[in-house]
């Protein structure tokens, strides 16, 4: 029989980089656990990180009234979405730039490829783009897109970079190849860098180095970037991209067209807004008290005062791709929008106790660890074994488990998302839907409320529950070494994912009525 | 007709939120109980030694000198980078580059505003500046594209970046910073010279940014 209870999924088609991944969470978990070096990599990229950031946030003895003011602003952006976007659209639109609305992935990939083309001629047509690392874009596959149409899209982040050269898929939303170490990313270089030197050491600098030299040439002669935004500012139409490497300055300033693909939660309500934002989102995700570079536009961005007012200072055909993507209907969750809160710090992977022993890749989606384990089953629906689930059961449906619900994301969340919670809403939304679907008359609906209503029968009667405690220690039979790995159906599906202590050799009711039994 | 997707999603979004009219919410409001400012005035010392010591930190190179001292200062870190062409905005103040054994180009200083080209930015030994505002806390400098600044490719891709900053453009945190900066300006936030962690979380200073960020700080 097929529960819901992390019975592994059969593999399905889907597309890579997107947010549906073949496997179910627990089938992906067991394969990464099997690989040792990426839980050495694992344990030591996300040890360093939390101990930098741990270190910046303590320094300000102000966080909890910056963390509180962030989840208000944001609280605010969704409770007025409508009109902030339109004063977004007018803004930028005031200043020389172009917007456009997308329903979907496939809507906003083909508004980006008709910009590629248009930014190009019959003679000269572009068949290069320049990209800056962007969770938007990633999340509607848009270098597969381009690709199809024979338009090459070039990461120039360097984790990206390794990413892309090694045919990949990033496994962390700040560092996405923070699955390889050194002596991995030198072989990767040495293997698809063209023209880059043998002798290439794997020291950090020299690797840097390597990817500098190759993208150099690529940056100088750009025509057409694509970027996502960090945050946009309603009332002054401002963009917003904040990154260490200058690969973002790069993309942003040289080429004559750059368009930003933007979730339309990205929104902030004022100016000052970025006060808070700036302070929150360096500390929380690179661990730094202010990343390397951030830089800000509007519209089409002119130099001003002096000789040289007015001339143009970066790219000025410029455009702006609003998407929807399923954005909307997380929305719709009241219990469940304040994922749309996300500001993508990926200080959440680094505190989670199962992020840190299984990777991203096993989330099967580029959103991973504990934001993504609420974000994506939102944004790419839970269809449990419905019409539109792929066959043996939606992976997607196996995130909301993805936790021991600790809480440690709650804590170092910039901008207070409860998604503990939202994780238990997540799961018993999963619940209802696979009784719905499952349902048949005068039968109980699943395994687990057959087991449920069989409990509350048995504990309501104090013969029949001391019966059952006799019962419960042929369990022992089933047990090694104190633990029991493996339950006949259905209680397999509980131990696909975990082990079951032994029963004890006597219950507490059991020993009270032998050494006691003359007072009970 | 088919609706266009700009009023599909705002209505998906109206749908959402269980918006039924016209309703037009006002903004809620936001608890700032955080810390709007470090106290001080610009330009107070402790804010010079904060950003100084933020700027080391992030493997910048701080020389400061008293106002009569800037050509000097500006010409022997020239010197010991051993740069010969410079690039320069077309706001430079004279003084500034007047003790440098330098040549130097300038960017959009022509009547028609002529630019330097990409190639030329990348031939050059470096570039010279000033800024908008700099910020201690964070060990910030914000350049925003004004006349002493320049367009934002002469800031990027020489690979040496050196800025004049006055005490009296020093503040101490972000939330100082933001009135003082214009957003229809295109903006660069600056915090020592470009970056990578991402191998292994291991920074590297220098990518794709000048890899060399020299500061030089004028007191009194």
């Amino acid at each position: 029989m097929t529960t819901f209870l992390g019975m592994p999924g059969l593999p399905v088609a889907t597309e890579r980089g997107t947010l549906r991944g073949p496997d179910t969470f627990p089938v992906a978990a067991r394969k990464a656990l099997g690989d040792t070096q990426l839980r050495k990599n694992l344990g030591h990229a996300t040890s360093t990180i939390r101990a930098k950031r741990a270190r910046v946030v303590g320094e300000l003895d102000d966080w909890e009234e910056l963390r509180a003011a962030g989840a208000a602003i944001k609280a605010d952006v969704m409770a007025r979405l409508p009109e902030l976007l339109v004063q977004l659209e007018e803004n930028v639109t005031a200043r020389g730039g172009h917007v456009h609305w997308a329903r979907d992935a496939d809507e906003a990939n083909r508004i980006v490829l008709d910009l590629v083309r248009a930014a190009g001629t019959p003679d000269d047509p572009v068949t290069s783009v320049v990209k800056v690392k962007s969770m938007a874009t990633q999340e509607i596959g848009l270098n597969e897109a381009l690709a199809e149409a024979g338009i090459a899209a070039v990461e120039t982040d360097l984790a990206e970079l390794i990413v892309q050269l090694s045919d990949d898929t990033p496994s962390h939303i700040l560092v996405p190849a923070i699955h390889r170490n050194r002596a991995e990313i030198r072989q990767i270089f040495l293997d698809h860098m063209p023209d880059v030197d043998p002798g290439l050491t794997d020291e950090p600098r020299v690797l840097a180095m390597a990817a500098r030299a190759y993208l150099r040439r690529t940056f100088l002669a750009a025509r057409v970037a694509v970027s996502g935004a960090n945050f946009a500012i309603a009332e002054t139409g401002t963009l917003a991209v904040v990154e260490s490497e200058g690969n973002g300055r790069m993309c942003l300033t040289l080429p004559q067209t750059l368009v930003t693909v933007m979730g339309i939660e990205k929104l902030l309500p004022t100016w000052r807004d970025l006060e808070v934002f700036l302070q929150l989102l360096p500390r929380s995700s690179t661990g730094e008290r202010m990343n390397p570079y951030t830089s800000m536009w509007t519209g089409a961005p002119r130099t001003s005062g002096g000789t040289a007012d007015g001339a143009p200072d970066g790219p000025q055909d410029l455009h702006l791709v609003l998407l929807d993507n399923g954005r909307t209907a997380t929305l719709a969750d009241e219990a469940g929008r304040q994922a749309l809160h996300c500001i993508r710090c990926s200080a959440c992977l680094n505190v989670c106790p199962v992020y840190e022993r299984t990777g991203g890749h096993a989330y099967g989606s580029v959103y991973p660890g504990p934001i993504g384990a609420v974000l994506t089953p939102q944004l790419a629906g839970m269809h449990g074994h419905g019409a539109d689930a792929p066959a043996g059961g939606d992976p997607v449906d196996t995130l909301p488990y993805a936790s021991s619900l600790c809480g440690a994301c709650f804590d170092a969340c910039p901008v207070r998302i409860d998604i503990p919670s939202m994780l238990v809403h997540l799961r018993a939304k999963h619940v209802e839907t696979a009784q719905a679907q499952r349902r048949v008359p005068g039968l109980p609906a699943s395994a687990e409320n057959a087991a449920m209503s069989a409990a509350a029968w048995v504990m309501q009667d104090a013969g029949r529950f001391s019966f059952a405690e006799k019962g419960l220690q042929l369990g022992r039979l089933l047990a090694r070494d104190g633990r029991i790995r493996s339950l006949p159906p259905p209680l397999s599906a509980w131990t696909t994912s975990r082990d079951v202590p032994a029963p004890p050799a006597e219950t507490f009711r059991q020993w009270w009525a032998r050494t006691r039994g003359d007072r009970s | 007709m088919t609706t266009s997707a700009r009023d599909e999603v705002l209505g998906r979004i109206r749908t959402a939120l269980g918006r039924t009219g016209t309703e037009a919410p006002q903004p809620s409001p936001v608890p700032r109980d955080y810390r709007t400012s470090l106290g001080e005035e610009p330009g107070a010392p402790g804010l010079l030694d904060l950003l100084v010591d933020r700027l080391v930190d992030y493997k910048a190179t701080v020389h400061r000198c008293a106002p009569d001292a800037v050509g000097a200062t500006v010409a022997a870190a020239l010197a010991e980078r051993g740069a010969r062409r410079l690039a320069a905005p077309s706001g430079l103040p004279a003084g500034w580059l007047a003790g440098a054994d330098v040549e130097t180009v300038t960017d959009g200083a022509t009547p028609d505003g002529g630019t330097l080209s990409v190639a030329t930015l990348d031939a050059v030994d470096g570039v010279v500046t000033g800024c908008a505002v700099a910020v201690a806390q964070t060990g910030t400098i914000v350049l925003d594209s004004s006349p002493v600044c320049g367009r934002r490719a002469l800031t990027l891709v020489p690979d040496y970046h050196l800025i004049v900053v006055r005490a009296d453009q020093v503040v101490g945190s972000v939330p100082e910073a933001l009135p003082r900066l214009d957003p229809d300006r295109p903006l660069t936030w600056v915090s020592g010279p470009s970056a990578t962690s991402d191998i292994e979380l291991d920074r590297v200073e220098g990518v794709h940014g000048p890899r060399t960020l020299v500061v030089v700080l004028v007191e009194g």
